[in-house]
């Protein structure tokens, strides 16, 4: 097995254990690259299939290129989509910093979305190399009432057992994605020939390389047009994957609220 | 365009855990090492630079791994993060765990499945208590390579013989713990001595830089071509198939092998691999998470090991581990637990306290309890015969975790055996039995379970009780009630309606449930069990088959009912705590079945109850449940 099977493999018994225990289940579906591994990863688990629903929170302010896939690929790959929406940006904390604000639009709807379905589980694609806070996450956290993350009084959580409390009110964000990297992100997509926006790729010396909402992302200097050109670029690539995305850094702790507070 | 050929595969990557007493410089190795080996990312390093401008200090390494403000203004690292570096082609992950006591949990969150281990010891300090800790811990999770990393000898200005004399010190105390390791490396990590290049300050030293002994871990050994375990982690029924999944953790399965199932020990063969947009398999190792289908089509159950007839696991009932305990409570004989072993969950109550670790000096002692976040050899009794393997080093099986009834986990316990009888006089002995469940449920044509009833009084819990028994009975199910009127008639006449008497009223309907149910009955229980945690308490106690069925009446209803008169006498004030008029009833939010009493009849009721328990109890219940 290289590394990419080890990743697989785990990432697959992390999603059967997540189905096997946590009912309601739904997956976090954001388009983005890593979500759409974390589905492909789902098919290889449960055979081809997703049986539980995959949730799309609605900015309203993606880009047109990804509700386009959003729609051909629900259709494509038989998939339950749930949609929710978020509330507007007035009513969202006016003490956070402008992009950050808008971003926790998203947690409101997140949490709206929770409550509807009053989901048990909630599957999301981050990983611990995307920023430094959530290099402290579990595989499966728990949230407590109104959905905050208690970073200083978490499970422990070794030797793949995993906290599964069964408490009114508390849901469990489950992580299959936390030990992979960026570059590992990418070779699988070449490996396994999993079908992405095309905003990824080149185009004018630009591309994406993280994809939020239109207003707080921005592209980097790229000529990287196929996969195989954005794994060469990211092997000698020595900046951060969220440095187009402005929250994470308009002050120290803006994203750490941003978690505590729920956001992904 | 597309020129660039698709990359090599390349090995995962090896864990190393970084270990050692608060201060004696843990961080500032990792930044220094990272620093050195050119593996900052550059939007870090600029963090990290302002950082320390902004609180007015020259570049700190070690802030590097305080990426959380609250981290920063405590001075301490709060959890365990995963660095990843590389020397030369090889892939690591450095697990930095910190050093502050009361954080033993997320130390072995990171640590528990290091590869290699680089103990940190300020030369000058020498070992101190958290060093003791954590080369204890090293010991129990079954890391083999330790590189200790002789700190800050800078302040012994390089002089050997101070030097060697500290390394003796602690060749003595890893020796306590049967550990041997694996190479001294004296170093300053702030000065860079001994890190990535070769210190002239110490000429006399020959062995490796850290980056070296790192270089020279081996890899892990692979699990494949021991005999094969699978542990079943779920079943699933798609289309008409029935397969079966789990993760191989050791050897390896081909189709047209013969497996034996669990401790009932059914046999059956692997038929077919199943995968999805891969090559059609017909084998697969260790590390591998597979689905299987099985011929013939037997089913097992979650947590049953799939292995071969000429190398089977150890089969007990009463266990010898090593634990180490995570609560800040102390921990007794007579507690019990869920001791969670790879996919199985058996019931366990701590039998004995067979010798607990004094961390002063790390000698093993007898005593009454294990302190808080101590470590011990203990016995347990299983509720039932359970197979396993103790616990060797490079295998990830054979190592269980307890679990309290809150699903939190409170102990770490690589199983060393299987236990003699009899341990000191606090030893208490429940035995298991040999008929296994699956026996009982293939005997009578049916599975047992516990249908907990709650609901108001007079919400019609008794009523439908005995209406869904005799359906049942009449279906040849082996079935019972146990109703609260009836318990406090007799097994619980001693008990009144405080909140304590309530609990254990509940407590021992439960446990009466759980005997009847594990004998292979039907156990339908009627009672009030007003609380969550009432509810919450039974569940714990019943285990595997345990449902819950809120019998949801208004209460208008209930109160216009009032068979037996007691909302009448709570409204005159006659009764105190009636719940309903003057005690909460807490509903459940996710019961298993919710039952209306009022838009149907009580025939339509009873038998839509009946049906459901009829579903519940047959013997392929466990992968029915997936397809629902």
């Amino acid at each position: 097995m290289d590394d990419l099977d080890q990743l697989e493999a785990q990432s697959i018994f992390i999603l059967r254990e997540a189905y096997r225990k946590l009912k309601p289940l739904a997956m976090l579906w954001s388009l983005g690259k890593d979500s759409n591994v974390m589905l492909w990863l789902a098919r290889k688990a449960f055979l081809g299939r997703v049986p539980f629903p995959v949730m799309h929170v609605d900015t309203g302010k993606k880009f047109p290129e990804m509700y386009k896939f959003r729609d051909e690929y629900t259709k494509k790959w038989n998939l339950e989509l749930l949609l929710g929406d978020c509330p507007p940006v007035e009513e969202i904390d006016p003490t956070l910093p402008p992009a950050a604000r808008s971003a926790a639009r998203k947690t409101a709807g997140l949490a709206a979305m929770i409550d509807k379905y009053k989901l048990a589980g909630v599957i999301a694609g981050i990983r611990r190399d995307e920023q430094a806070t959530r290099a402290k996450e579990r595989v499966f956290s728990p949230r407590g009432s109104g959905h905050k993350w208690d970073v200083r009084n978490q499970p422990p959580e070794f030797w793949d057992q995993y906290a599964t409390p069964h408490e009114a009110g508390v849901h469990v964000r489950v992580h299959p994605l936390l030990s992979w990297r960026e570059i590992d992100i990418w070779r699988y997509i070449e490996r396994e020939g999993i079908p992405l926006v095309d905003l990824y790729f080149s185009k004018e010396g630009k591309r994406y390389r993280s994809l939020g909402d239109q207003d707080i992302t921005s592209p980097i200097e790229s000529t990287a047009s196929t996969v195989a050109e954005v794994i060469a670029e990211l092997e000698t690539s020595r900046t951060s994957e969220r440095a187009g995305r402005a929250m994470d850094h308009e002050s120290e702790d803006a994203f750490e609220r941003l978690r505590v507070a729920g956001y992904l | 365009m597309n020129t660039i050929p698709t990359p090599a595969p390349q090995d995962a990557a090896t864990p190393i855990v970084i270990v050692g007493h608060v201060d004696h410089g843990k961080s500032t190795l990792i930044g220094r090492l990272l620093y050195d080996t050119d593996s900052l990312p550059e939007g870090r390093v600029a963090q990290i630079i302002e950082s320390s401008k902004k609180r007015g200090l020259t570049v700190e390494w070690s802030f590097l791994l305080d990426s959380l403000q609250i981290e920063r203004d405590q001075g301490v690292t709060v959890d365990s993060t995963r660095i990843p570096f590389k020397l030369g082609n090889r892939q690591f992950v450095i697990v930095d765990a910190p050093g502050h006591r009361q954080f033993l949990r997320n130390m072995i969150t990171g640590a528990a499945d290091a590869e290699a281990a680089v103990l940190v010891v300020d030369a000058n300090e020498g070992a101190q208590e958290q060093t003791r800790r954590h080369a204890m811990l090293l010991r129990l999770i079954g890391i083999r390579h330790v590189i200790v990393f002789m700190n800050k000898v800078d302040i012994f200005n390089y002089d050997q013989k101070k030097i060697e004399a500290a390394e003796r010190d602690i060749t003595k105390l890893l020796h306590q713990l049967e550990i041997e390791p694996t190479v001294f490396v004296p170093a300053s990590a702030r000065e860079g001595d001994n890190m990535a290049s070769r210190s002239d300050k110490m000429p006399w030293y020959k062995g490796p830089t850290l980056t070296e002994a790192l270089a020279a871990v081996p890899a892990p050994s692979s699990r494949a071509d021991l005999p094969l375990r699978l542990p079943v982690q779920d079943v699933y029924r798609f289309d008409t198939k029935r397969i079966v999944v789990g993760r191989i953790e050791r050897g390896r399965i081909r189709v047209g092998d013969e497996v034996v199932i669990g401790v009932h020990g059914a046999k059956a063969r692997i038929a077919t691999i199943e995968s999805w947009h891969t090559a059609p398999q017909v084998a697969a190792v260790a590390g591998q998470s597979v689905a299987v289908t099985l011929e013939p089509d037997v089913i097992p159950d979650r947590g049953d090991f799939l292995f071969p007839a000429d190398h089977a696991p150890l089969r007990a009932a009463r266990i010898r581990t090593r634990l180490f305990w995570l609560r800040q409570e102390p921990l007794r004989v007579g507690e019990s637990f869920k001791l969670r072993l790879a996919t199985a969950e058996h019931q366990v109550t701590v039998a004995a306290i067979d010798s607990v670790v004094r961390l002063e000096d790390l000698t093993e002692h007898p005593a009454e309890e294990v302190p808080p976040e101590g470590f011990a050899e203990i016995t347990l009794a299983v509720s039932e015969t359970m197979l396993f393997d103790p616990f060797v080093s490079g295998t990830a099986d054979g190592r269980g975790v307890l679990v309290d009834r809150n699903q939190q986990i409170v102990g770490g316990a690589p199983l060393i055996g299987v236990a003699e009888s009899v341990a000191g006089r606090n030893a208490i002995h429940p035995t298991g039995s040999a008929v296994s469940l699956w026996d009982r449920a293939q005997a009578k044509g049916h599975r047992g379970g516990v249908f907990w009833m709650t609901g108001l009084p007079g919400a019609g819990k008794s009523t439908l009780a005995r209406e869904a028994e005799s359906r049942l009975f009449a279906r040849g199910i082996d079935v019972s009630v146990l109703d609260g009127d009836t318990l406090r008639a007799g097994l619980c006449a001693d008990l009144g309606f405080s909140e304590a008497d309530r609990r254990e009223n509940v407590r021992r309907a439960a446990a009466v449930a759980r005997i009847l149910a594990e004998s292979g009955q039907v156990v339908i229980v009627a009672l009030i069990s007003p609380t969550v945690a009432d509810r919450e308490l039974a569940r714990q106690i019943v285990g595997e088959g345990f449902h819950e069925i809120f019998i949801d009446t208004p209460q208008a209803t209930c109160e216009q009912r009032d068979p037996k008169g007691l909302y009448a006498a709570a409204r005159a004030g006659k009764i105190a705590g009636f719940t309903g008029v003057d005690a909460p009833y807490e509903a459940p939010l996710k019961p298993d079945l919710r039952v209306g009493t009022t838009d149907a009849s009580r025939d339509e009721t009873a038998a839509r109850l009946a049906t459901y328990i009829t579903d519940a109890i047959r013997l392929d219940a466990a992968a029915q449940r997936q397809t629902s």
